[in-house]
């Protein structure tokens, strides 16, 4: 298997929306910054991604409401959507939004999610765009279902539509005190009808079911165990696969002696190439089949950890014409009384979901049916027609609730595997990866190099801002303060370890060092932080937040001391603000961290479900805290040194700060997606509390890692 | 491979298994009870949580070979009779979960302390449940969820 970097089409999106960076890509660029090399994803083309829009891979949404949307005669609404739950809670949010501008019980609304024989083709879930675009286009066509229902029912009575009214899954009408339930009017019928031009919703303002917190739809299955997650399928006749791994990255397979591993009772070994795979009749025999396989790999000499910033440097693959400029950075900065110049690096890190990948795959009369966990469905469902070479009309992916990606799971590794060993075995196959295989053959958070030169007069005028990433990618890539001379620049490179999606992109290491930035700026020019940044920032709702964050906190009054600091960062990113302040407490003895308190406020538009959203905040808020204090992937010579919780520290109770959540709620603005942004403002808030505590600026993330990482100056501070 | 004799959630059952094989495998591939989760295999995020005679313990740490004297619950052993445990129930209406993937394993462990100690102080939440991962990050409404079925548990025993 090649290293390469995974399709970003949030990188893609960012930059192809992102107007005021002036970004946009086109095919070429694109194709660069995927950086060749794709194994699969083949008929993932910018081209197609880009004709798309937001709207999906050259497949134009159906505009039939029967597409979206079918009531039964029971009166029972299901609503299809190639959108998947992984614990963002949209199976819910979306179900509310559609029981609002449809007028019935939120019981009554179960959603079909992520099948790609039931649901529209979409892109896959992520970049927070369910929010924004998915909740609109299912609102329109509940809402166009709504007024279907009202003529339908004035047909029927043969009156006028207006003096009817949709109330709770009925139409009423009100003159005559007589009314008729939605299942009577269809009677389960598909409801034809094609929308095209606007359809009039329901302002947010007169919301009563889409901003209401609204529990957990199937939650009662979550806490018995019921829930049916994707490593929890069986199928009848199933058998258990795995498959062999190589000794390291970009190694190729020299030779294979099987015949110890196919003296196992009941056992298949499956060799295609480079992949060879077994199964056996349970998960205990397929583990000792892959143990009996004796085989020989050539791994080639790769970079580690020790290497990597020094890598990313050299092999930029930078171009002039994709940097942001205005003014003068250079004049700027030699006539600015106060200079900051910093680098900041950001490791690799793993998502690590709790849920590895896992699949299922069954073929039936040559038709293949694949249960899996993804956030992209139909990719996985391309990747499966790229690699078993059949089309994808034969193809079923079916996504039942995971246990979560956070921008990992955009691949289908363990599909792809399946689906050769139950070609092969002429059975189901169950895959379901490791740990450790989890870790080391998915792929990661990109690492960063962020090289930063800053200057401001005497009074606090930022006056130059030169920003230049290494690799990581280009959320939040542009500074959201008011200086004249800027420039700003991504460079990619082809990145020596698998890469790609992660929970808020590059926003996090982007904002790391910008705020990071800002904070030495501001101590070098004798100015408190807080004042320093409204001084230079005009946008409103980034000033809101900001302020929001610091009057919770109770900013104006606190006094740093020796071993006790607070700092403050924000940040703005997909359509979402966010301020945070961070207080941490480093013990003087053992130099031992402790995040004391985050206070976090948060704008994203009007607020669809609040509790959802704190759910999605907080749990960003404590994702962001590993990365920030000691998450980082080890690696050498093609191999991850540690593959296994034991040794790739993630947050636990004990590194709970107290959490304050403030939630701008603005109905006049379209809502924006929740699950990225909240992690963003973590990092440099920390970093500047710790400054403020000790005096010490740390620039690598993560900041007081467990074990030292190699290439690195020692952390000070341990966590 | 070996016979043995499970009592898993008051029911007796028969398995067939290698020896050495973990009990979080049987009770998945060969009970189907998948309520019990994977995570990691070597101990460290407790999805995997059971109780052996009341106490919470790591499946997949767990031969099933050690585990055939032992009463064993799972997590869909403590509804009774359409009533979800006080753990359960709390976990609902706190909403302790995002994905819900370590909740089986967190009502398991939260289960084992308040059997032992009724009513826990934060520290001692924190204490008994820090060997569980949540990666959705979902802490501090699981603490929250747990004081609150230390309450009810109070409450209803007055
Ligand atoms: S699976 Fe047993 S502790 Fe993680
Ligand atoms: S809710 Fe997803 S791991 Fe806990």
């Amino acid at each position: 298997m090649n290293s390469h970097n995974i399709p970003e089409l949030e990188n893609f999106q960012e930059q192809y929306w992102n107007h005021s960076l002036k970004l946009t890509v086109d095919r070429r660029n694109f194709l660069r910054l995927l950086g060749g090399g794709m194994l699969f994803c083949l008929s993932y083309t910018p081209a197609r991604a880009q004709e798309s829009g937001r709207n999906g891979g050259g497949h134009e949404l159906p505009k039939d409401i029967s597409a979206w949307l079918h009531i039964g005669a029971d009166g029972k609404v299901k609503v299809f959507t190639g959108k998947v739950e992984v614990g963002q809670n949209i199976r819910t949010s979306l179900a509310q939004q559609v029981a609002e501008e449809l007028h019935v019980a939120l019981e009554s609304i179960s959603m079909v999610m992520g099948d790609t024989a039931l649901t529209p083709y979409d892109m896959g879930t992520f970049g927070s765009r369910t929010t924004p675009t998915m909740g609109p286009q299912l609102r329109t066509m509940a809402a166009a279902a709504r007024q279907m229902l009202i003529e339908m029912a004035a047909e029927r009575w043969q009156v006028p539509a207006e003096g009817l009214k949709p109330i709770q899954g009925k139409i009423l009408d009100q003159q005559k005190s007589r009314w008729i339930a939605y299942g009577e009017l269809t009677r389960g019928e598909n409801l034809v009808k094609v929308v095209s031009g606007s359809v009039k919703l329901t302002p947010t303002s007169e919301w009563k079911v889409a901003d209401t917190a609204a529990s957990k739809v199937e939650g009662h299955d979550f806490v018995t165990g019921k829930h049916v997650y994707p490593s929890d399928i069986v199928r009848p006749g199933m058998l258990f696969g795995a498959v062999l791994r190589p000794d390291g990255f970009n190694a190729t397979l020299e030779s294979l002696d099987t015949a110890d591993a196919e003296k196992l009772p009941d056992v298949k070994v499956i060799r295609d190439g480079d992949f060879v795979g077994v199964a056996g009749a349970d998960a205990s025999i397929a583990k000792k089949a892959i143990v009996a396989l004796k085989a020989k790999w050539n791994t080639p000499v790769q970079i580690s950890n020790s290497e990597l910033f020094e890598y990313l440097k050299k092999n930029a693959e930078s171009e002039d014409d994709s940097a942001h400029r205005a003014g003068s950075v250079e004049q700027a900065l030699a006539n600015a009384d106060v200079k900051v110049e910093s680098k900041y690096t950001v490791q690799y890190i793993a998502h690590a979901p709790l849920e590895p990948r896992a699949a299922v795959a069954e073929w039936n009369d040559g038709n293949l049916t694949v249960w899996t966990g993804t956030q992209r469905p139909f990719g996985v469902r391309e990747e499966l027609a790229q690699a078993l070479q059949m089309p994808e009309t034969k193809i079923r992916v079916i996504q039942p609730d995971m246990g979560s990606g956070y921008g990992g799971k955009h691949t289908g590794e363990a599909a792809v595997e399946a689906a050769r060993l139950a070609k092969a075995a002429g059975k189901p196959v169950k895959v379901v990866w490791t740990r450790a295989e989890e870790f080391t053959w998915a792929y990661f958070r990109p690492a960063a190099l962020i090289e930063v030169k800053g200057g401001a007069s005497k009074d606090g005028k930022l006056v130059a801002w030169e920003f230049h990433n290494y690799n990581s990618g280009t959320a939040a890539l542009g500074t959201p303060y008011d200086v004249a001379n800027q420039l700003v620049q991504y460079h990619p490179v082809r990145s020596p370890l698998r890469q790609g999606s992660y929970r808020s992109l590059a926003g996090v290491a982007n904002n790391f060092a910008r705020e990071s930035h800002m904070d030495a700026i501001a101590h070098a020019a004798g100015i408190d932080p807080l004042e320093f940044r409204l001084k230079n920032l005009q946008e409103p709702r980034l000033r809101a937040v900001l302020e929001a964050a610091a009057e919770k906190y109770g900013w104006k009054n606190a006094k740093a001391t020796p071993g006790r600091g607070f700092g403050i960062a924000c940040g703005t990113d997909k359509g979402g603000y966010v301020g945070a302040v961070a207080e941490v407490e480093i013990d003087s003895a053992s130099k031992r961290i402790r995040i004391r308190r985050i206070v976090q406020a948060w704008e994203s538009g009007a607020v669809i479900n609040p509790n959802g959203i704190r759910n999605q905040i907080s749990g960003g808020i404590v994702q962001a805290i590993g990365g920030a204090l000691f998450e980082a992937i080890l690696f050498e010579g093609g191999r991850i040194l540690n593959p296994r919780f034991s040794r790739y520290r993630v947050p636990r109770f004990t590194d709970m700060p107290d959490i304050d959540v403030v939630i701008l709620d603005r109905k006049d603005l379209p809502s924006a997606g929740a699950g990225e942004i909240g992690l963003i403002g973590v990092a440099p808030a920390v970093a500047n509390a710790i400054f403020a505590a000790s005096g010490v600026r740390i620039a690598n993330m993560p900041m007081a890692p467990r074990e030292d990482v190699p290439g690195e100056a020692q952390s000070t501070f341990k966590s | 491979m070996g016979d043995y004799v499970l009592d898993v959630n008051g029911t007796v059952v028969h398995v067939t298994a290698p020896a050495d094989e973990p009990l979080l495998s049987v009770l998945r591939d060969r009970l189907n009870l998948t309520g019990t989760k994977y995570g990691c295999g070597e101990g460290q995020c407790g999805a995997c949580t059971v109780l052996l005679n009341g106490v919470a313990m790591r499946s997949c740490r767990t031969p099933v070979s050690a585990a055939a004297t032992a009463k064993i619950v799972t997590i869909e052993g403590l509804e009774r009779h359409g009533v979800l445990s006080p753990v359960q129930q709390a976990f609902l209406d706190e909403e302790a979960l995002q994905c819900g993937y370590c909740t089986s394993g967190m009502i398991m462990s939260a289960t084992s302390l308040l059997s032992k100690t009724p009513n826990p102080t934060d520290e001692q939440i924190v204490g008994a449940m820090n060997g569980n991962v949540c990666r959705c990050g979902t802490y501090p409404r699981i603490v929250e969820a747990v004081r609150r079925a230390a309450h009810a548990a109070e409450k209803g025993a007055q």
